[in-house]
């Protein structure tokens, strides 16, 4: 048996091999180049805060991915981090009047404490039971959201104030916010790109091919599975916690388990287990949000649409055709 | 967003020809609730409202270019706080009109103040838009819970409602209109035995209704709104609650409410509004027209977005400018409004619009000639009486 | 008149009552849930809309058929059924071969779709249902009012319930049920139709969804988000008692609606959690659920 296993996942360790020891290949490096220069010219061109929105729920989407696309995890419950953190980072900013950095910080710290917790009661079950009890975990998340005495139930925290980088920058205008969630937000997929490529990534494509096949290799699969948990729910917060700076708000909306099936999409739209499919899939969902608002619950039925014909007729997502094109892991 | 409707842009654009001495952009964002519990108090009623004050003004002539647009919040502060973000920054909205719900009323507030627009609430509730969270910015006119308190709450405590079970929205609308009729009931000589906290917006009451029973009060105060209180009313009568002698006290009911709960369950309900369509013949003729575009007679929030319209486009035309909210809504405050549908008014220093208050019952179903003739006038409540004292500290004409 | 804890006993029998007639919703749907799961291993997101479609599905025969509560009790079932299983045969019947998380994701999408629907052409201010007339009013039972509909709510649910326990425990079609359950390739190498057995489970579970979403309707105003949260719940009903067992999900439901219930007397706040903190009590120390089998 485990030979047979070992002959089915070998071919797909050799298609990452090229991707893992000499750092970042060329393709990869171009393409978060021109990203870059793009992002760096963006808040010019459109609406910051619009900009700002997209990367948020990349970087968010790109946490997400690394718990489904490489982990092999389905979470329906990654709002509770998402939101989590925003709640925290909102209280923070706004009660403890921290910079925002460390606001950001405190909401990133929670959402991996809540990770950890969640995560280590979670990976007791699999498959379809992990999704649904990350679910019902969120939900918890979201009564104490409502509940708490700290969050303000229905209003939320509001009018949470921009307050000074490093308390000597000021982020008041939103164009020197932007390049704050840029450095935030660019350097979090940076470093989920790390993740991926290194020898920890490696191990999780393994577990996510053929669990029996890791625990007969000696990993104690149960200890991968929780500290990529952890680390998902991390930066989910990170994102969460850097969108109520943006916002100067923190609200149910990014608790509630819509949010989860959101960046379910997001990331299956754009391509599960490749680098930059999270990235488009949120581009793409936020922008439809964003100038689609008009058509009222037409945005909802679209993203079940997009859902539906996603898992039935296109489950690579588009990065993962181009991919396929261009033979190149993307 | 939602609509783009111009006025007066083309006809203006004929007379210009240097005939007017002015010619002003305006633009007006109708934010309220076009879906959910408060779409029919509000929604597309208080667009077409302010449509008709727009009109009525005379905008136009005046070389006013209105342009009215409109969004859906969903009663969620942070859908709420984006759009008006939006709308200030990239759309040019001069003022935001109506914005129910008061947890995002009060975020909509603070983003009025800091990009310096004009937010002419009429539709949320909360006393802290004029006070815990007041903003020069803001003007709020129609009501609020105090003068709710003061009327509905007061009424029925003197009518021998002394002790009170109060089931509450938990939301700032809620908490405020609670906290204001647990301070007027105790004024009073009443009494508080408990309070229940219910998630917004709700749709099964009976275990808090239970609790209410429970308790032994006499009055069970309603401080919800819309969708929840006609909820609340008809599963307090399937549990035989007011069958069995307690008696509701519904803080907030609009005259939609009332409508669609039908008289034979409403009737004899005590209800405070600053506006009843069948008030006098120029409540009478402006409801008409409203009812002839709109479908369904208005309610007290859609009086309001007209009316508070039609004193903002007054300080604008005397200003000759829409840019500056601080300075529009200064000028608002300067002036002595004879309102057509509100009667005497004055914006105060911290934004409250003081006018009369009116205390209605429900009529009982025999002695209703229409659908709508709903309201008996028990008595008027005067705006200082009906409104608290202003603060010190949110007076800002003395700044 | 005795006293429990501080507690008057109208107060704590009367939220029994109420979380008995909550439980009753939550075993009619978490049972669909099991008996859908058990032979397609499907978790059926669209399970939530489909019960508001049965609450809508009732409004509309009302209002645009003139047809009243008794006749849409079995109509709109079957009508939500019949829908089902247009559903499984067009879309679920194609990931059979997949990982089971994409029949959880198509009908997530699923039941956006059907709630977006909804939304757009009805609101979400709810649409009012009346109280068939024999069952409106009610009886006063020294402790509480009890309105007769609520009463007839838990009996109906445990007609059906029972009912469906029994079917597929105790008759031939059951046996043939369970055993494609067990081997779906040996059932079929007997002569039996597994694929057409697989779409009529999927439109027997999906029409006690509608025949739950039809007892709420007088209860609860027809709204487009009433399955929304309901579903979660439900979800950690059936995470609580296992997937293994038919009677099972039934009895959980019923009991974690009397654990709400109780909930609401003694600290209000936490009646929307505790079945959360319950199911993670249970993970903790039984991870197959009360009543499953250790998978």
């Amino acid at each position: 048996m485990a030979m047979n296993d070992a002959g089915a996942a070998g071919p797909k360790t050799a298609d990452d091999a090229p991707a893992r020891p000499a750092g970042m290949p060329m393709l990869h490096k171009a393409i978060f180049g021109i990203l870059l220069i793009f992002l760096l010219a963006l808040p010019f061109l459109v609406y910051p805060i619009f900009a700002m929105k997209v990367m948020c729920f990349a970087l968010f989407a790109a946490a997400f991915n690394l718990l489904l696309g490489f982990g092999g995890l389905l979470s329906f419950g990654h709002a509770a981090y998402f939101g989590g953190a925003s709640y925290v980072a909102a209280h923070a900013a706004k009660v403890w009047g921290l910079t925002p950095e460390l606001s950001v910080l405190a909401g990133t710290a929670a959402a991996a404490f809540l990770g950890l917790i969640i995560g280590a009661l979670s990976i007791r079950r699999q498959g379809i039971y992990f999704a649904m009890v990350t679910l019902a975990f969120a939900q918890m998340v979201y009564f104490l959201s409502l509940q708490l005495p700290f969050t303000g139930g229905e209003d939320g925290i509001q009018s949470v104030p921009r307050g000074d980088l490093f308390g000597l920058i000021p982020l008041q205008d939103n164009i020197s916010l932007y390049f704050f969630v840029l450095a935030v937000t660019f350097g979090g997929i940076l470093f989920l790109y790390r993740i991926v490529h290194s020898p920890f990534g490696q191990v999780l494509k393994a577990i996510r091919e053929n669990e029996p096949r890791a625990v007969s290799l000696g990993y104690n699969v149960n200890r991968y599975k929780l500290l990529v948990f952890v680390l998902s729910a991390t930066f989910a917060g990170l994102a969460g916690a850097t969108k109520s700076q943006v916002f100067q708000l923190a609200s149910l909306t990014d608790v509630h388990w819509s949010m989860s099936g959101e960046v379910v999409l997001m990331t299956l739209l754009g391509g599960m287990g490749t680098i930059f499919g999270p990235l488009v899939g949120a581009a793409a969902i936020v922008t439809m949000q964003n100038y689609l608002a008009t058509l009222g619950a037409w945005v909802t039925i679209i993203q079940g649409v997009i859902f539906v014909i996603g898992v039935l007729l296109f489950r690579e997502g588009i990065v993962g055709v181009i991919s396929r094109w261009l033979k190149r892991p993307l | 967003m939602l609509k783009r409707i111009a006025f007066g842009s083309a006809i203006g654009a004929l007379a210009a020809g240097g005939a007017l001495a002015q010619d002003i952009d305006v633009t007006l964002g109708v934010l309220n609730d076009r879906s959910g519990v408060y779409a029919d108090l509000s929604g597309e009623g208080s667009v077409v409202a302010t449509r008709m004050a727009v009109e009525d003004f005379d905008a136009a002539g005046k070389g006013l270019n209105v342009e009215i647009i409109s969004a859906d919040h969903q009663n969620k502060p942070d859908i709420g706080s984006n759009i008006a973000r939006q709308w200030y920054d990239v759309d040019g909205v001069n003022a935001i009109i109506d914005v129910p719900t008061s947890s995002v009323a009060l975020a909509v507030a603070d983003i009025t103040a800091e990009k310096n627009g004009v937010l002419l609430d009429s539709g949320a509730g909360s006393t802290a838009l004029t006070r815990e969270q007041c903003q020069p910015n803001t003007v709020h006119w129609t009501y609020d819970t105090a003068a709710l308190a003061n009327g509905t709450g007061g009424a029925v405590t003197n009518a021998g409602g002394e002790k009170w079970f109060f089931l509450t929205a938990d939301y700032a609308f809620g908490h405020s209109l609670e906290e204001n009729t647990m301070a007027v009931v105790k004024e009073n000589g009443g009494e508080v035995v408990g309070n229940v906290r219910h998630p917004f917006p709700s749709q099964d009451f009976s275990s808090f209704l239970l609790q209410a029973q429970g308790s032994g009060a006499d009055v069970i105060g309603l401080a919800n709104a819309g969708g929840d209180t006609v909820n609340a009313i008809k599963q307090a009568s399937e549990f035989g609650i007011t069958q069995a002698g307690q008696k509701l006290a519904a803080l907030l009911m609009f005259v939609t409410d009332v409508h669609s709960l039908g008289a034979e369950t409403a009737q004899g309900l005590n209800l405070t509004e600053a506006f009843y369509w069948d008030q006098n013949d120029a409540t009478r003729d402006w409801s008409a027209r409203f009812e002839e575009a709109h479908g369904a007679k208005p309610t007290m929030v859609h009086a309001g977005a007209y009316s508070a319209t039609l004193a903002y486009l007054a300080a604008v035309e005397a200003l000759g400018s829409a840019e500056d909210g601080a300075a529009i809504v200064a000028k608002m405050k300067e002036a002595d409004i004879d309102d057509a549908l509100f009667g005497k008014t004055k914006v105060r220093g911290d934004g409250r619009a003081i006018h009369d208050m009116y205390l209605f019952q429900v009529k009982a179903p025999g002695d209703s000639t229409g659908e709508w003739d709903l309201y008996e006038q028990i008595s008027t409540i005067s705006g200082e009486d009906a409104f608290l004292p202003m603060l010190d500290e949110c007076d800002f004409t003395k700044k | 008149m005795f006293e429990l804890l501080g507690i008057p006993p109208q107060v704590l029998l009367g939220q029994l009552l109420l979380g008995l007639i909550n439980g009753s919703f939550y075993a009619v749907l978490s049972l669909g849930l099991a008996v859908i799961f058990g032979l397609l291993n499907i978790i059926n997101f669209a399970h939530g809309a489909l019960y508001m479609m049965g609450a809508f599905v009732a409004w509309m025969l009302l209002n645009y058929v003139g047809i009243g509560y008794w006749p849409a009790l079995i109509l709109a079932p079957l009508i939500v059924g019949a829908f089902g299983i247009v559903l499984e045969r067009t879309m679920l019947a194609r990931l059979y071969h997949l990982d089971h998380l994409y029949g959880l994701l198509l009908t997530f999408g699923l039941a956006l779709i059907i709630q977006g629907l909804f939304r757009n052409y009805y609101g979400i201010s709810g649409l009012p249902y009346r109280i068939p007339d024999i069952l409106s009013g009610g009886h006063n039972l020294g402790f509480m009012f009890m309105p007769n509909y609520r009463a007839w709510v838990v009996v109906a649910s445990v007609i059906v319930c029972f009912g469906t326990w029994f079917m597929i425990e105790k008759t031939r079609l059951g046996a043939y049920l369970r055993a494609a359950t067990e081997n779906p390739v040996l059932v079929g190498a007997f002569g039996i139709n597994v694929p057409l057995m697989i779409t009529l489970t999927y439109g027997f579970g999906v029409a006690l969804a509608g025949f739950a979403g039809v007892l709420a309707a007088p209860i609860y105003s027809v709204n487009p988000n009433m399955g929304a949260d309901m579903i979660i719940v439900v979800f950690a009903v059936v995470v609580i008692g296992g997937m293994g067992s038919i009677m099972g999900a039934i009895l959980t439901g019923y009991i974690l609606g009397l654990v709400e219930g109780l909930t609401r007397v003694f600290y209000p706040e936490g009646s929307a959690v505790v079945i959360f903190v319950i199911m993670a009590i249970v993970l903790l120390i039984k991870p197959e659920g009360l009543f499953g089998r250790a998978a």
